[in-house]
């Protein structure tokens, strides 16, 4: 019973080159992303300087990549990006057409497209715990359609906002990473991505409840802030935040938080299990645990990365790569706890309860560097405050 | 004997991974001290804020910069120290991993592993071996054929790199470690110590006077440090934080500051700070030119140079001197600097004006709050992301403490530009007595040439005993006239407005407030207290014609903006009781002149943490996604036996011994069954 038991499309274990596995569906995905790079490189390119040229080849490849290794995402990318396009058609020029054109006031605006967003993931939580406690694939595989349809949203949300800057004013435009708002959105689109992904690797979709009720307290709270503090509207960036390190620091900790947030909602869910609570709708034991393990791990490659990222922003902006601000320290802590958490899991072979216990302990301490380093403490990092 | 199995013990303990995780939980909670308590802050406010009691305590177990004091420092030591151990306990260990093919290993520990398979072998040795090899070659396995006694074995092995990643990962620690402590100010610490070096605590004395003990050479070998200058200035030395004092950093060059650029959007959010630069280097005098923004350093000699704030540099200003009590006919004119003091004499009274920051915008945000109840509105809001917020420039502003000779200091904030409420124009003036306290703002309407002067001067006839019976006089002839008052009243009309005019000028509505509380019963004085306002109304009115009078002027005619202005400036000469000073400073003009904070820094250790950091997220990368898989296939005339171990024991081994046993279960079985699926 410990197999989980691998979805049958998953390449065959150590097979030879990677590339003789392609097939010709690949191959046009990755025509089409590289394309597409082409021509806003051919459009834009005078407006980015070298290192922007950089980040969107990186991001074509990156995007490449992730399409030939999962490959749901080759379909998932071109349809969102085709939606997120004809809102931007529809938009023309005219920043008004937004509340008069008939697709943009209710579909595609970004503002709309959020708001699908969030409508969508409640729904999928909500199917998501019909599924797990009746024990219904179907409501499983529904739920996990409008999960993907919530994160074709946010990627609607995210390039139509990014054009919509540019109407509001050629200076004021810029890539919708910038504050707490909008880095909001993408933590609940990579959580979900993340998600997916091992929702398909594991081939069970019993997870769901639990890592989309963390999306779904993240959804709560855009709510909160869009209509109560009107976070959404889109702001020009103040010059410490202008910056090509914005655009490679932000999401890369996102990957981060996203997977660490999935690794403490896997660890509920363990510790229910292992309380005969929902224990026999759960996948094993033994996946939840290794699911989270893997989320920690790359969870943890991305932090580390995201971390050294902006240690090197820092020494371009704040004059050295290290100044024991209270974000860096609250980051250093963060990758502190979890390198303690792979070292006891890989060398010590920890399982169980306590590793559980620790990674959603891991997610109260993320939380704080994330959120209450801004909220409570000052320093240098005082972009995102609430 | 003993010493040897102490040093053992120890050396045992150090290296081992619960003395580390011991150590990242420590270092973890220490830092945590740093980020609740402001680092860095001047001991002053420390002293405040703990009391004498707790102030020298946590001074000595240095709170007040966690992350540079000594214990910290150890235990930082102390993990580069375990780290160090801990690869030199595991480099031989893993070095004869990845060269070693394991392929002395025993048949019988084969046959005890999780995962072996023992099939039966239907085709010659040889053959079965060939197919083998390839099989492992093509699965990027490399491999190792050994004769044995009882057979032959292929010891196959991928993936060694995970075990650098180990490697990688721990190495970097230490380098990361190493490159922060060469930028760390540990040196400097231990010079101080030593006695070598000394903190300057003094805070306002020039550069010439700091002694040789308190400055860096230009060496240094590392050093973060600010500048603060205005423009046009030219700096050679930097200013160094160090717990109670500074130290002064002298730089291998010269910074002159040509100019300081602010920008704002139409928000009202900045949207470029930048200051022109020109770096002369004192050895071989080569100028390089430069703007140095925010995210964009300029770097000279090996030191970067950032921008890191700005301000007022000193400005030159031009204000007026106006008199609340209008004695002068016209004001006094005043020059001054910002940020500098100088002496003022007011009533014969020696002050001293300590001038602030000149700003030269003040962008206020001037959306009233939206109603809370109001749903729709919200609705619309949260579809729009263009931010309809009204945000104004009000102009520039200076503030200043006035203290008098006993060095009590009352301290103003005055506008420039008039203030426009309700198609009325105002100069505003703040005023406070403590620095804790907001400001309470003065508001001085302005004439219809946009002067002060129209109210000054009926402050002026106001406050003027000599005035007070002719606009008694006037006020009552024109309410003898209008019929609001009979002529056998009149007599006693006009006194009772000398007496409330007498009575405001002593001291305003305040004055009024406090005779009606002493000395009319609770239930008239709101009764006595209207008719003291409509006295006050009708009074100001021909004292405003009075002052016109005497300045010889011609009278206003009267309408409804007239009216307001009239009241606001009874409502102005109320607020001056109570404005600290008999004077008014109007700015009327300054020339900007401003200043850059810079940050400049040398650190040689920037090189080697990035190289760390290259080495961790290497490391990270081969520790987690490189599997180290390991096959042992023997081979004997009918059998066959294959055995597999990995670094992780997860679902994906198990599917890849899955997939190895079924192919050489195959091979076994014929020998021309493709083996790939």
């Amino acid at each position: 019973m410990t197999n989980p038991g691998y979805a049958t499309t998953l390449p065959q274990a150590g097979n030879a080159p990677f590339w003789r596995g392609l097939k010709l569906s690949d191959h046009l995905y990755a025509l089409f992303i590289l394309a597409v790079a082409g021509v806003v490189f051919q459009r834009y390119h005078a407006a980015m300087d070298v290192y922007e040229h950089a980040i969107l080849a990186g991001s074509a490849l990156s995007l490449v990549a992730l399409g030939w290794f999962w490959k749901p995402v080759r379909l998932f990318f071109p349809l969102a990006g085709l939606l997120a396009l004809g809102g931007i058609a529809l938009y023309g020029d005219d920043l008004g057409r937004g509340q008069t054109a008939f697709w943009l006031k209710y579909v595609l605006a970004s503002q709309s497209a959020a708001m699908w967003m969030c409508v969508l993931f409640f729904l999928a939580t909500a199917i998501y715990w019909v599924g797990l406690l009746r024990r219904s694939n179907t409501a499983d595989a529904i739920a996990s359609g409008l999960t993907w349809a919530a994160a074709g949203a946010a990627v609607v949300w995210f390039f139509v906002r990014w054009y919509e800057g540019y109407l509001i004013g050629p200076d004021v435009g810029h890539v919708p990473v910038s504050n707490l708002y909008e880095v909001f959105i993408m933590f609940c689109f990579i959580t979900a991505m993340m998600y997916l992904y091992y929702e398909q690797r594991f081939a069970t979709r019993r997870m769901g409840a639990f890592v989309l009720l963390i999306i779904s307290a993240a959804v709560g709270f855009i709510l909160w802030y869009t209509f109560d503090r009107q976070a959404h509207e889109i702001q020009p960036l103040i010059p410490a935040l202008q910056s090509w390190w914005m655009k490679i620091h932000v999401p890369a900790n996102f990957v981060g938080y996203g997977a660490f947030a999935m690794a403490a909602m896997l660890g509920v869910a363990q510790l229910l299990a292992s309380r005969g609570i929902l224990t026999s709708h759960l996948p094993s034991y033994e996946t939840l645990g290794e699911v989270m393990y893997k989320a920690i791990a790359v969870g943890f490659l991305f932090f580390t990365i995201a971390t050294i990222l902006g240690a090197m922003w820092a020494a371009d902006a704040w004059g050295g790569y290290w100044s024991w601000d209270p974000k860096e320290t609250w980051a250093l802590i963060v990758w502190l706890n979890y390198a303690a958490w792979l070292h006891v899991r890989l060398v010590k072979g920890w399982r169980g309860d306590i590793l559980a216990w620790w990674s959603v302990v891991g997610l109260l301490v993320t939380t704080f560097a994330f959120l209450g380093v801004n909220m409570f403490l000052s320093g240098l990092h005082s972009y995102g405050t609430l | 004997m003993r010493r040897l199995s102490f040093g053992r013990a120890l050396y045992e303990l150090l290296s081992s991974m619960r003395f580390a995780i011991s150590l990242l939980t420590l270092l973890a909670i220490a830092s945590i001290i740093g980020t609740v308590l402001q680092q860095n802050q001047p001991y002053t406010s420390y002293a405040v804020e703990f009391g004498d009691f707790w102030f020298r305590p946590f001074e000595w177990l240095g709170l007040y910069d966690v992350y540079h004091a000594g214990w910290f420092i150890i235990m930082l030591g102390f993990l580069v120290g375990s780290t160090s151990l801990c690869i030199y306990r595991h480099l031989p260990g893993i070095l004869r991993d990845i060269r070693s093919y394991r392929e002395q290993a025993a048949l019988k520990s084969l046959r005890a592993m999780a995962h072996q398979q023992e099939i039966a072998l239907q085709q010659p040795v040889e053959g079965a071996l060939t197919q083998a090899e390839q099989w492992l070659t093509a699965q990027g396995y490399r491999h190792k054929r050994v004769v044995r006694d009882e057979g032959v074995m292929l010891a196959a092995k991928k993936g060694s790199l995970q075990r650098l990643g180990y490697l990688f990962a721990h190495a970097a620690i230490v380098v990361i470690c190493i490159g922060g402590l060469l930028d760390g100010n540990l040196p400097l610490k231990l010079q101080s110590l030593l006695g070598i070096k000394e903190v300057e605590t003094r805070n306002t004395v020039p550069v010439s006077e700091i002694g040789e003990k308190s400055k860096l050479t230009p060496s240094n070998l590392s050093f973060r440090g600010v500048i603060d200058m205005p423009e046009g200035e030219t700096r050679d030395v930097a200013w160094l934080n160090a717990g109670p004092g500074y130290y002064v950093q002298e730089l291998p060059f010269a910074i002159k500051l040509n100019k300081f650029h602010v920008e704002h959007y139409s928000t009202g959010q900045p949207k470029l700070f930048a200051s022109d630069i020109e770096v002369t280097s004192k050895a071989s005098g080569k100028v390089t030119k430069g703007t140095v923004k925010v995210n964009h350093p300029l770097i000279v000699d090996g030191v970067a140079i950032y921008q890191s704030s700005f301000g007022d540099g000193g400005s030159p200003l031009k204000l007026a001197v106006w008199d609340w009590l209008g004695a002068a006919p016209r004001p006094q004119e005043l020059a001054a600097v910002s940020l500098a003091s100088q002496a003022f004499r007011w009533g014969g009274q020696p002050l001293t004006l300590e001038f602030g920051e000149l700003r030269p915008f003040n962008i206020e945000n001037l959306e009233a709050e939206p109603e809370i109840s109001d749903f729709g509105r919200r609705m619309q809001d949260a579809r729009q992301v263009k931010a309809d917020k009204k945000v104004k420039n009000v102009g520039p502003s200076i503030q200043f403490k006035v203290r008098d000779a006993q060095g009590q200091a009352v301290e103003y904030l005055n506008y420039l530009s008039p203030f426009e409420d309700g198609g009325r124009f105002y100069l505003m003036s703040g005023m406070r007595r403590t620095v804790a306290a907001p400001f309470a703002f003065v508001r001085i309407p302005l004439d219809a040439e946009f002067s002060p002067q129209g109210f000054m001067q009926i402050s002026a006839v106001l406050h003027d005993p000599a005035a007070w019976p002719e606009i008694a006089r006037r006020t009552a002839a024109k309410a003898e006239r209008d019929g609001a008052i009979s002529p056998a009243y009149r007599k006693e009309f006009e006194q009772s407005l000398v007496w409330v005019l007498q009575r405001f000028a002593d001291g305003g509505f305040t004055a009024l407030q406090s005779f009606l509380d002493e000395r009319v019963p609770k239930d008239k004085q709101e009764a006595v207290g209207q008719t003291y306002i409509k006295l006050l109304q009708g009074a100001v009115l021909d004292a405003a014609d009075l002052s016109r009078q005497r300045a010889n002027l011609a009278p206003v005619e009267f309408n409804d903006s007239y009216y307001r202005f009239l009241m606001d400036s009874l409502v102005a000469v109320s607020a001056s009781f109570d404005y600290g000073h008999g004077f008014y400073l109007q700015p009327v003009g300054f020339e900007e002149r401003k200043s850059s904070g810079f940050q400049v820094t040398r650190s040689p250790g920037q090189p080697l943490v990035y190289l760390g950091s290259l080495l961790l997220v290497l490391g990270i990368f081969c520790m987690f996604y490189i599997r180290e898989n390991r096959i042992w296939v023997w081979v004997q005339e009918g059998r066959l036996l294959l055995a597999f171990s990995s670094n992780r024991r997860d679902a994906q081994t198990e599917q890849e011994f899955a997939a190895h046993s079924a192919a050489l279960g195959s091979l076994a079985g014929t020998d021309k069954e493709e083996q790939h699926d």
